[in-house]
């Protein structure tokens, strides 16, 4: 039988009284797991380093971008008003809008669904402060020296010099929600602490984009 | 015998105690409202988030009840179906009943309360504004095209 819902997303996990079963949850053989991945957080460092230079060692930047490159990461980090979601990168169901504060549209917030933390027994994942990342930092499509410029471009990545960016991949919950995100969901497969290190690496390089 | 816990909620205005013997963590606000303090207007669908039906408000947001558990909740204000009186949630159920939106109705409490959501944050939507609020909430009688006239109904109500 094929399995219309995919991964992240299991009906037979909702939370039923006992000898209960649903009107409506036969005609819903649909994903929702939407794996929002984003920070619309502007934070300034006072830290020492700079972004966006072209020198130094651009293998660096590699293992930074394969996180990045991630679904956990990259499917709320839309170049248009449309999330993704699922380890498939669909089309977020129902037709999600980032909204005019990347919170979804006004009436379907992206909080009305998902929760600061991952609803394990409905198949719904959660994590503070859900939502797009701002469309300044959106990375789809973009090849790893677009992806590398738009993260150490404080212009496009909200404020953030180098060590504001490894602060932020390392402490900020929505960040470290792809290490755990539950439901079937496909987790970062690297370490968090060996991502931290890759990153804190590349950024003490200065940050060096590949050609 | 399975231990009790009690939960403290504010729904409607007043503050209701939960007894359960789930763990708060996981059971959720839908199944809550209605076995155990017999509010059944919030309907349950898909248990999932994929339907809408069960959206009630908190702290005035649309949020589904069937994935929020009664832990996330507590120290919010409630609102379900049964205490929407505020102008804005009158306006869009006395356009309801003049427009005769519902078929079978399983669905417009959800229906309700999110376009209430809707006119809150944006008094005079247009109809793109309204299928995006809208979209979450399927209503299998297809009344989709009454909802919009309604939501547009209400909102020319409350401009007076």
């Amino acid at each position: 039988m094929t399995d219309l819902n995919g991964p992240g997303h299991k009906t037979e996990r909702r939370w039923l009284p006992k000898g209960r079963t649903g009107p409506m949850a036969a005609a819903l053989g649909v994903a929702l797991a939407a794996v929002l991945f984003a920070s619309a957080v502007s934070s300034q460092s006072d830290g020492a380093l700079s972004g966006g230079t072209l020198s130094g060692d651009a293998d660096l930047f590699g293992p930074v971008a394969n996180v990045l490159e991630h679904p956990r990461c990259m499917n709320c980090h839309p170049r248009s008003d449309v999330p993704l979601q699922t380890d498939q990168r669909r089309i977020h169901q129902m037709n999600i809008q980032r909204g005019p504060a990347d919170l979804g549209a006004p009436g379907a917030p992206c909080a009305a669904c998902h929760g600061s933390a991952n609803r394990e027994f409905a198949g719904v994942p959660g994590a503070p402060h859900w939502q797009l990342a701002p469309l300044s930092m959106g990375w789809q499509g973009l090849n790893r020296t677009e992806l590398c410029r738009a993260l150490t471009d404080p212009a496009l990545n909200g404020g953030r010099d180098l060590a504001a960016l490894v602060e932020h991949m390392s402490a900020d919950p929505l960040v470290l929600w792809g290490w755990a995100p539950g439901v079937d969901l496909t987790p970062v497969p690297v370490p968090h602490s060996d991502f931290v290190d890759q990153l804190t690496a590349w950024a003490e390089a200065g940050g060096p984009c590949p050609d | 015998m399975a231990t009790m816990t009690t939960t403290n909620l504010n729904i409607n205005g007043t503050d209701r105690a939960v007894e359960t013997e789930h763990d708060p963590d996981d059971l959720p606000l839908l199944w809550a409202l209605r076995d155990n303090l017999g509010m059944t207007g919030t309907k349950y669908g898909c248990g999932a988030a994929l339907c809408g039906a069960c959206t009630v408000h908190v702290d005035g947001a649309p949020v589904r009840a069937c994935v929020t558990p009664i832990s996330a909740v507590v120290g919010t204000r409630i609102t379900t179906i049964e205490g929407l009186d505020d102008p804005v949630g009158k306006a869009i159920q006395n356009a309801w009943r003049e427009l005769d939106v519902a078929q079978c109705g399983y669905c417009q409490s959800g229906q309700i309360m999110t376009a209430v959501a809707l006119l809150a944050a944006v008094p005079t939507p247009t109809d793109a504004d309204i299928d995006l609020a809208m979209d979450g909430i399927v209503c299998r009688c297809a009344t989709y095209v009454r909802i919009r006239a309604a939501i547009h109904r209400a909102a020319e109500t409350l401009k007076g």
